[in-house]
């Protein structure tokens, strides 16, 4: 059994509504239902800790809306974690939260619970774009609520923007990039719109003028192009930082790095394994097992992560992971890469086999060309 | 159990597509109880499910049935049942010379269509007796006394008396049965003489070898007889003979004149036996073979090859049992740049083709990719000499070329008068030549055209079909060949010729069809990482241009949650998907595109 850190993640499956975009595993719900979400969260945390007894170096608090706690429960789903397992001093603590209503309690919590990292929904700085996505916020409550987390100790912020709106124009997205810049946000994660099934916009599709896919990818580039002039240097497909501030608990993702998810919805990567807790709180709730999710850890889940990343594939490390069988692949991608990386589609680098944006774009099919 | 000569009636039933030949076959099994009622499938005949789906006859088949008559004698039926289609005209003509008489079936609210007018005309020219019958007198639309006209005005046989039937409600069968008796001749033939046999069908079985299903003209056949075939000039000592049954075979001890039956002699090909043949004794041979005999003479050809070139052993192995039963089917191994390993195939016409192909994708759960249908050109070349050609990838280079000719058809089409103008501009459209034109009757024509070959194997018959709203039907022979003006277009995917998109047209028809394939090439390959020209030329000159734009954008933004299961299997479901493409060079291509290129009129 491995003792080497890795990431926790713990899913808040809660908002004060869906926003009709949104395909992430969310309900409202009352104070006694989130008590014993807290509670079911507790024992697990208890539970998942004394089995695996190692460190974790990043901590994640994704929704939903965890900020939708309220102060108390929050502070103690905070403690139960740091209780159960030992969180690195260095470790990267990150809260998500939407600025839907004053925060500063919240924050306070949160950094007396050891949270360093606000991630906050911004989407966009347009009103018209946020009222197309349903948000119920506007830009400058996400402005305030910035300056919130900072005034209450957490420093390091993420804004999340969001591309290829009906409507969205290069002026709007450079508006919105802007408005993250004046907020000093330290990180951007920029989303390209994407419709998913079972969702209200899935239904309104017809009614609704997409950008097609040229022009979408046109958006993106420019998002891109905009936010590295900015200062926030692209490192994945949909993140950007200042440098120094990427991410910590994102690239053990794209890593192939193993990770803990609790919580309904949440998935998990653990001594090569995949299992996650399915998308029903009740069953959470009841403490049901999560359901294994098959093999991970593979060279070619590895390689499919890692290319989703600028830093990309270097020889060392799949050699270092997966011996002769990752220097086989490499040599291989390799060949197949240089027709890509005169079309500009990778970066014209040796020693490491990475994508451009225009790659990133593409990368579905460009990482299933390299790898068949 | 031989019977006597004068109680023998041996028939085939002519009818047109639909009319209900199959239906009436099997009332009539019924009605001799040849069947027991629990094994009645509903048209027993038609036994490949190719055929009752398609509700059309592929191969010939044979029953010998007992018919106790109304004047108390007992009558052995032999009824042969003859492929419905015109690409086994061949066929149809050999089932027909094993037989005395014809029950010709005529649907009481169509009429007489052009198969039924092409099959009738087989059947007098082989001196048969036509019995013709009204059938589906139970449809609201049926206006018997009309097509009963019909019959003796365009025929030219009384058909007053004709029996008014519905085959599917079984009425007045009966009638049907009499007018076999009373009508069709006994047939003739001399016991005693030497042997003398026609084969009209014949199928390859596991265990016992081919199945050679014969009339005896003359003489007689036992088990033990050392036989001969006449054209193929092979021997086969016969190890059984006997009667067909509707659900087995009766061996006999013999067969004698007048007789329809079947032999098996260990034949280990039906090549060997084939349709058509005469079939003698070695030790006592008659003088001369019967008329009529033709090697089968494949007249489409195409290239088939597996999807996935693995298969190519699957694919040789399922030729070469299709061929044991087909004789009609010829293959030999060709390569594409662009397939890979495959086989040239040759076809008796397209719906054989079609047939041929769904046989291997279902009966063999093949995956195929088939190249464009050709016919077989003739090709003088500048030294003089002469070449065939059915395959574009051999097409001589044009400075070679002093004059082609291709294959020509007589084509009839039969149709309401209302959708003549449609069918002469279809005609024109195809190169056809107009002939004449006569009424079948007040609203009803008969379009005669020489029509190009070349310009009937594709689609023809299904866009007539929706010119004329399902209305009209079509006929046609070989008329030999003609000068004609031929090119060879190829298809260039980013630079690149693909062989197995190319093919012989006429030069006044190249630049549309180069347009519309680049077009349809265009929408169906999907966009890939490069931008990809799709251009059409002739002997290096561009003449049409398409470009499919690299892709922009396939990416999945986010994963959530850590759900990287998802994402494996989105990258899963694109490998696969890669896996169905064609690798052509740089360039993806699905298998449709080559399919679909094959049928342009769809979408205009």
């Amino acid at each position: 059994m491995s003792c080497s850190p890795l990431a926790l993640y713990l899913h808040v499956p809660f908002c004060d509504g869906k926003c009709p975009y949104c395909d992430f595993y969310s309900l409202s719900a009352d104070d006694s239902v989130m008590d014993r979400y807290v509670t079911a969260m507790q024992k697990a945390l208890a539970h998942w800790g004394a089995a695996l007894s190692r460190p974790v170096h990043s901590v994640y608090l994704g929704g939903g809306t965890p900020s939708q706690l309220g102060p108390q429960r929050l502070l103690r789903l905070l403690q139960a974690v740091f209780r159960s397992f030992s969180v690195l001093p260095s470790a990267e603590v990150t809260m998500e939260a939407n600025p839907t209503r004053d925060l500063s309690e919240i924050w306070a919590a949160a950094s007396a619970g050891g949270v360093n990292r606000a991630s906050i929904g911004l989407q966009s700085s347009n009103p018209k774009e946020l009222q197309l996505l349903g948000r119920r916020h506007t830009a400058e409550q996400a402005f305030d609520a910035v300056k919130q987390a900072r005034k209450a100790g957490i420093h390091n912020v993420s804004l999340d923007l969001m591309l290829a709106l009906p409507g969205q124009g290069e002026r709007e997205i450079g508006a919105s990039v802007s408005f993250c810049q004046q907020c000093r946000a330290d990180h951007v994660s920029a989303y390209l719109l994407k419709i998913e099934e079972g969702t209200p916009f899935a239904r309104q599709r017809e009614n609704m003028t997409l950008p097609d896919d040229d022009r979408a990818a046109d958006l993106y580039l420019f998002a891109c192009d905009t936010l590295e002039k900015s200062g926030y240097r692209q490192y994945e497909i949909s993140n950007f930082a200042h440098p120094g501030r990427e991410g910590q608990h994102n690239l053990t993702y794209w890593r192939d790095e193993e990770y803990l998810g609790l919580g309904p919805g949440a998935h998990s990567f653990l001594e090569n394994r995949r299992f996650y807790y399915p998308r029903d709180l009740s069953a959470f709730l009841r403490g049901d097992r999560p359901i294994e999710d098959g093999n991970g850890g593979t060279l070619e889940e590895c390689i499919m992560l890692g290319l989703r990343l600028r830093e990309g594939l270097t020889q060392e490390k799949l050699t270092a992971r997966y011996g002769e069988e990752g220097k086989t692949a490499y040599a291989r991608m390799s060949k197949r890469a240089i027709p890509y990386q005169k079309a500009g589609l990778m970066q014209p680098v040796t020693g490491r086999l990475a994508l451009t944006p225009k790659g990133f774009l593409v990368s579905n099919e460009l990482i299933s060309e390299l790898l068949l | 159990m031989s019977v006597a000569q004068d109680r023998i009636r041996n028939f085939s039933i002519v009818a047109h597509i639909d009319h209900g030949k199959s239906t009436l076959a099997d009332r009539i099994l019924e009605q001799t109880q040849s069947v027991a009622l629990r094994d009645m499938e509903d048209q027993l005949l038609d036994n490949m499910d190719l055929e009752r789906e398609r509700g059309i006859t592929i191969k010939a088949h044979a029953v010998t049935l007992n018919y106790h008559a109304k004047d108390g004698q007992e009558y052995v039926f032999n009824l042969i049942d003859t492929p419905g289609h015109v690409d086994f005209n061949y066929e149809v003509s050999r089932s027909l010379a094993a037989c005395e008489g014809a029950v010709l079936i005529v649907d009481a609210s169509q009429g007489i269509e052009a198969q039924t007018l092409a099959n009738t005309y087989l059947a007098v020219d082989a001196g048969l007796e036509i019995v013709p019958v009204i059938n589906k007198i139970d449809l609201l639309s049926a206006d018997p006394d009309r097509v009963a006209q019909e019959i003796e005005d365009v025929i030219g046989i009384p058909a007053d008396d004709a029996p008014r039937i519905s085959a599917k409600q079984g009425i007045n069968i009966d009638q049907v049965m009499e007018k076999i008796v009373s009508d069709v001749p006994a047939p003739k033939g001399d016991p005693d003489a030497p042997l003398q046999a026609l084969i009209f069908d014949s199928y390859y079985d596991a265990y016992r070898g081919v199945i050679v299903y014969v009339r005896i003209k003359e003489g007689r056949v036992h088990p033990g007889d050392v036989i001969r075939m006449m054209a193929v000039g092979s021997e086969f000592t016969v190890v059984e003979c006997g009667y067909l049954r509707a659900t087995s075979l009766e061996p006999a001890d013999e067969l004698s004149a007048g007789e329809v039956g079947y032999i098996a002699a260990s034949i280990k090909n039906v090549r060997e036996a084939r349709v058509g043949d005469t079939v003698t004794l070695a030790n006592n041979p008659c003088s001369e073979a019967l008329p009529g005999y033709r090697a089968a003479q494949p007249m489409v050809f195409c290239g088939v090859y597996p999807a996935d070139g693995a298969h190519y052993g699957d694919l040789r192995d399922a030729l070469e049992k299709l061929q044991l039963n087909d004789a009609a089917l010829s293959f030999e191994p060709e390569t594409s740049v662009a397939l890979g390993f495959g086989f040239r195939c040759g076809f008796l016409g397209l719906l054989h083709m079609e047939i041929i192909q769904e046989r291997l994708e279902r009966e063999y759960n093949l995956d195929l990719i088939t190249t464009a249908p050709s016919v077989v050109y003739h090709i003088e070349k500048t030294d003089g000499t002469v070449v065939a050609i059915d395959n574009p990838t051999n097409y001589p280079d044009p400075t070679e070329i002093r004059s082609a000719e291709e294959p020509m058809a007589n084509a009839h089409i039969y149709s309401p008068s209302e959708y003549v103008g449609s069918i002469m501009e279809l005609c024109q459209e195809r190169r056809g030549v107009y002939k004449d034109m006569t009424y079948i009757e007040a609203d009803r024509v008969d379009l005669h055209y020489l029509l190009p070959l070349n310009e009937i194997i594709y689609d023809f018959f299904d866009v007539l079909k929706s010119r004329t709203r399902g209305y009209a039907s079509f006929d046609y022979e070989l008329a030999g060949y003609q000068k004609s003006n031929l090119v060879k277009l190829d298809i260039m995917l980013n630079g690149e010729i693909v062989d197995a998109l190319s093919f012989i047209i006429h030069a006044d028809k190249a630049y549309p069809r180069a347009r519309r394939m680049a077009e349809k090439l265009a929408q169906k390959i999907p966009r890939q990482l490069f931008e990809v020209p799709i251009q059409a030329c002739i002997g290096g000159r561009i003449i049409a241009r398409e470009t499919v734009k690299a892709l922009r954008k396939d990416v999945l933004a986010k994963c959530y949650g850590g759900d990287i299961t998802r994402k494996k299997k989105l990258l899963e479901k694109q490998k696969e998907g890669k896996k169905r493409m064609r690798q052509l060079g740089t360039v993806e291509v699905p298998q449709e595109a080559f399919m679909s290129v094959l049928k342009l009129e769809d979408d205009s």
